[in-house]
């Protein structure tokens, strides 16, 4: 561990405690009465966020790719593990038939045939990777090859979101329509509306948390992580020193895609409900606020933002649930304005503002060239 | 000549109001001598001849006779008897208000005070069924006379379904005087289809040929109906020529949906173009991605909604704790009918006066960062929605729309609205305006000059922080006119910006950024797709899916849009 910094070491020490804490201490307490239920199904779904906005990260921060369809993976992957959990309420619906209830309501007798594999979980847990990333890849092909950047992408990958729910808000997709799925009531043998079995949706998440974010930090230091940055900052230049942009662009989509796509099968049955609304355009922005008030451009930023925006909105919707949308709305604008670099750029901001203010006033005699190099110095701060 | 007879008769017509007063004599004359009449082929006689007069009177007198409603009335033992009407409440002795049929006055005592008189105590008029029959037709008849075009051809179309042959004279009469075409083909339709019935085999083929020549939709279950029939009878030439009717109709319908859809496309592109034409510049000139863009559309509509308002009988806002009122003028009439046009400028001014704080206050500080005036904007738009929510309710309201714009014209069977037909005149008019002011003013050489190179416009001494300010102003109030516009097609809530957001940006993109000629093509071009897909889809989601799929497939083939702006900027 020679080779690491003192900052890197400091985080290292900082990670693994709250990873401690999150996967041993926090279930500890909960199983011991001390953290209520309830607080751990929320940290829970805060951690499902965490996720989908470090995929969010993945793609804004470290590659410049600002994609609005983040939400589609996400709740892909909750469909698809929504489906597995339909499969396993049995005839324990409401019309204690052997096919789901949404389906009986539609006038169906049999299973539609796309639905039977998905009794098995290996099955779904295979289609909760292969089907967002699948779309992932087939769209990221499409667009990067025709070199589409910059706001063009987001406006593509939010109409692809677009599109995609108003897809699952019809009937005859045959995936529960408006209402999409509830009442689950089973998952691996285990009830899911047990303590327990919540606990070990939570403890699981968590690693979940811990793995993307060892595995996102290490690939950040490889080659791969410095190219996708130099993407991030100039792509032409890149791309004329030989590297094939589409390429990396495209692997980083399909693995922001995955990532997401995880975080939605794990939320699905700690919330207990997915449906559409989980998939407009409107929740792929939630997330890159998430994101931008946490900081971007680092992998902490997102975890804060995500669990910070979240724990605001429990208690604001709450306390004034009108006004929610105005705190959320103002946040953003106040964050982009006035702190880009979100929540983790703070300490750094006292600590230059400080540095201000405690240095002497310069000389009377080199202010003119200090005056002029200030402008320089904004036009260059990157964006 | 015949032109003068067209004349005349129409001046006849205009001149029927206002000799009303001796025409209604004339009927309720008839109605007296067939109520005193004894002979029955008489009395049926005399009712036919009320067919054709177009007089008020007719139907509630003879609906009263078939209800027993009409008495007859002694003054005195040796006097002649009265028909009378007798109407109104009953009082505690039965009696009722009494009027005269012959003239509609109430029916006087020697001292000129009107009588109430017991039904029970006179003779009631009789009817026997034929005599019924006779005033139903009657009754049904005086609905070819309605004044109202639309109202007397539903009439017509509905005499033709009952398919009674007595009533072929009257429609034939009423044919000669029609000079409503619709009406008149309605009529020759129901003449038509009527003698469907007729025992004749070459009536009934000469009716077909007919038929086939109106193409007209409403029989064309009646001809199935008739080629059945003479199938069952073995009539080779009737079932060839109903067949060869059937085949017109359907021809007809078909090209009815072809030209249908064209205009709907036309309108619905012309929609698309009104909401997406203040994107284009603020977004294609200006290279802001506004997300608030819909926001600007609604904030635009609600202005309508407040206009209507204030001409109406006045609204209250409340805001934030606290409650304005605003008392309404009361107008009626075509004043208040005219609240639109005070509208439509109020919208555009309210609309750019938001885009100018927006641009003002945030979006100057990122014309450097397109991706975080999408969030910025974004966020901004999430604040006014909650704003008109806490403002207006986060329900839906209705906006009344203007009697000229609620209307429609059918022509050869095909249904133009109004609203539509002005979405469309608009449209032209507002590109148009957008073209002038950029190519033809100052302040649009400015604006090319700006948005074409900030940095040396700035050096030749042009204000870039105003004319950014204005442009950006100039897409908003577009964004306000577009609002006041929709909210004439449908409802308009606090979240009507998200249903066109991002249908705006797809036009835009499409269209090619910072090209306006674009945006026109793309706009008409989505809205065409869109509405054949659902003409053949027949579902409007599966179709607005496929427009979505299709415009990332047609960015493939042309990833800056129809139309390209060369540059030599290796990021642009």
């Amino acid at each position: 561990m020679s080779f690491l910094t003192t900052r890197q070491k400091i985080e290292l020490i900082a990670v693994g405690l709250i990873a401690l804490f999150f996967i041993v201490i926090f279930p500890l307490l909960n199983a011991h009465g001390m953290v209520s239920d309830f607080t751990i199904n929320l940290w829970g779904k805060y951690l499902c966020y965490a996720i989908l906005a470090i995929s969010v990260d993945l793609l804004w921060g470290y590659t410049g790719l600002l994609s609005l369809g983040q939400a589609l993976f996400f709740s892909l992957g909750g469909y698809m593990m929504g489906m597995y959990l339909m499969r396993m309420i049995g005839d324990l619906g409401q019309y204690h038939k052997p096919i789901p209830d949404f389906l009986v309501f539609l006038g169906w007798t049999d299973l539609p045939k796309f639905w039977e594999p998905f009794s098995s979980f290996p099955f779904a847990f295979a289609m909760i990777l292969l089907l967002p990333g699948l779309l992932a890849l087939v769209f990221g092909f499409l667009a990067f090859r025709s070199r589409i950047k910059g706001v063009y992408f987001s406006i593509l990958t939010q109409a692809l979101t677009y599109g995609a729910s108003l897809m699952f808000f019809r009937n005859d997709m045959l995936m529960g329509g408006n209402n999409g799925f509830t009442d689950f009531k089973f998952i691996l043998g285990h009830d899911v509306r047990e303590a327990a079995t919540q606990r070990g949706l939570f403890i699981f998440t968590a690693v979940v948390l811990l793995a993307v974010y060892v595995g996102l930090r290490l690939l950040s230091h490889t080659k791969f992580g410095l190219v996708q940055r130099a993407i991030r900052d100039g792509e032409n230049r890149v791309l004329f020193s030989g590297y094939a942009t589409a390429h990396f662009k495209l692997f980083i989509f399909v693995l922001a895609g995955l990532i997401a796509s995880i975080g939605g099968a794990l939320y699905v049955p700690q919330v207990g409900i997915i449906n559409p609304s989980e998939m407009t355009p409107d929740k792929s922005l939630e997330a890159v606020v998430w994101c931008a008030v946490g900081g971007r451009g680092t992998l902490v930023g997102p975890i804060i933002g995500a669990i910070g925006v979240n724990s605001l909105k429990s208690w604001a919707s709450r306390a004034a649930p009108d006004y929610w949308l105005i705190i959320l709305g103002g946040l953003f604008v106040v964050v982009v304005l006035l702190l880009p670099g979100g929540i983790v750029s703070i300490p750094a901001r006292i600590k230059e503002l400080v540095h201000r203010f405690r240095r002497p006033p310069p000389d009377p005699t080199p202010r003119a060239p200090s005056a002029s190099a200030a402008p320089t110095a904004t036009e260059t701060t990157p964006h | 000549m015949r032109f003068i007879t067209r004349l005349f008769l129409a001046a006849t017509l205009c001149l029927g109001s206002l000799i009303s007063a001796s025409a209604a004599e004339s009927a309720r004359a008839i109605i007296v001598s067939a109520i005193l009449s004894k002979n029955e082929p008489q009395k049926i006689e005399l009712i036919d001849s009320l067919i054709g007069s177009t007089d008020d009177a007719i139907k509630p007198l003879l609906t009263a006779w078939k209800q027993d409603s009409l008495f007859l009335y002694q003054p005195s033992e040796d006097a002649a008897p009265v028909p009378v009407l007798l109407t109104g409440d009953q009082d505690d002795n039965g009696a009722q208000k009494a009027f005269r049929v012959s003239d509609g006055e109430p029916v006087t005592d020697a001292a000129g005070k009107p009588l109430r008189l017991v039904g029970g105590d006179l003779t009631a008029v009789e009817h026997d069924a034929t005599l019924r029959h006779a005033m139903s037709s009657v009754i049904e008849l005086l609905n070819l006379y309605i004044v109202d075009p639309v109202k007397r051809i539903q009439a017509i179309q509905s005499i033709g379904y009952g398919q009674d042959p007595e009533k072929i004279p009257a429609l034939e009469k009423r044919l000669e005087i029609e000079t409503n075409g619709n009406a008149r083909r309605a009529l020759q339709e129901a003449i038509a289809v009527t003698k469907l019935k007729d025992p004749s085999d070459k009536v009934r083929l000469e009716a077909l040929k007919e038929l086939t020549e109106l193409h007209s939709l409403f029989s064309y279950d009646l001809i199935r109906t008739a080629m059945r029939e003479a199938a069952t009878d073995k009539k080779a030439d009737i079932v060839a020529a109903a067949a060869n009717a059937l085949k017109a109709i359907d021809t007809h319908k078909s090209l009815i949906n072809f030209y249908g859809t064209l205009f709907r496309g036309l309108s619905n592109g012309s929609i698309l173009l009104i909401v997406a034409i203040g994107l284009a510049i603020t977004f294609g000139l200006m290279g802001v991605i506004n997300m608030a863009h819909g926001e600007m559309i609604a904030v635009g509509a609600y202005t309508t909604y407040l206009v209507e308002n204030i001409f109406g009988s006045g609204i209250v806002i409340p805001f934030f704790g606290f409650s304005l009122s605003i008392p309404g003028i009361h107008a009626t009439g075509w004043f208040y009918q005219s609240y639109f046009l005070f509208a439509l400028p109020l919208s555009f001014l309210t609309a750019a006066a938001v885009g100018i704080g927006l641009e003002r206050s945030i979006i100057r500080f990122l014309y450097r960062r397109p991706l975080e005036s999408l969030l910025a904007t974004w966020g901004v738009s999430l604040l006014l929605q909650q704003a008109l929510k806490l403002m207006f309710g986060s329900n839906n309201v209705q906006v009344n729309s203007p009697a000229y714009l609620s209307g429609n014209w059918t022509i050869n069977d095909i249904t133009f609205g109004w609203n539509r037909i002005f979405v469309i005149g608009f449209a032209v008019l507002i590109v148009f305006g957008t073209w002038m002011i950029l190519t033809k003013t100052p302040l649009g050489l400015l604006i090319r000059s700006v948005m074409q190179n900030r940095n040396m416009a700035s050096c030749m001494g042009v204000r870039t922080e105003r004319v950014n300010m204005l442009t950006f102003g100039l897409g908003s109030g577009l964004a306000g006119l577009a609002g006041a516009f929709i909210s004439q097609i449908g409802n308009v809530g606090p979240t009507l910006g998200q249903n066109y957001i991002v249908d705006c940006f797809m036009t835009v993109v499409v269209g090619g950024v910072g090209n306006l000629a674009g945006t026109v093509y793309s706009a008409l071009g989505i809205g065409f797709v869109d509405q054949s897909l659902q003409q053949i889809l027949l579902n409007p989601v599966l179709g607005k899916i496929l427009v979505l799929v299709a415009i990332i497939l047609f960015l493939q083939w042309r990833p800056s849009g129809l139309f390209v702006t060369r540059s030599r900027n290796l990021d642009d």
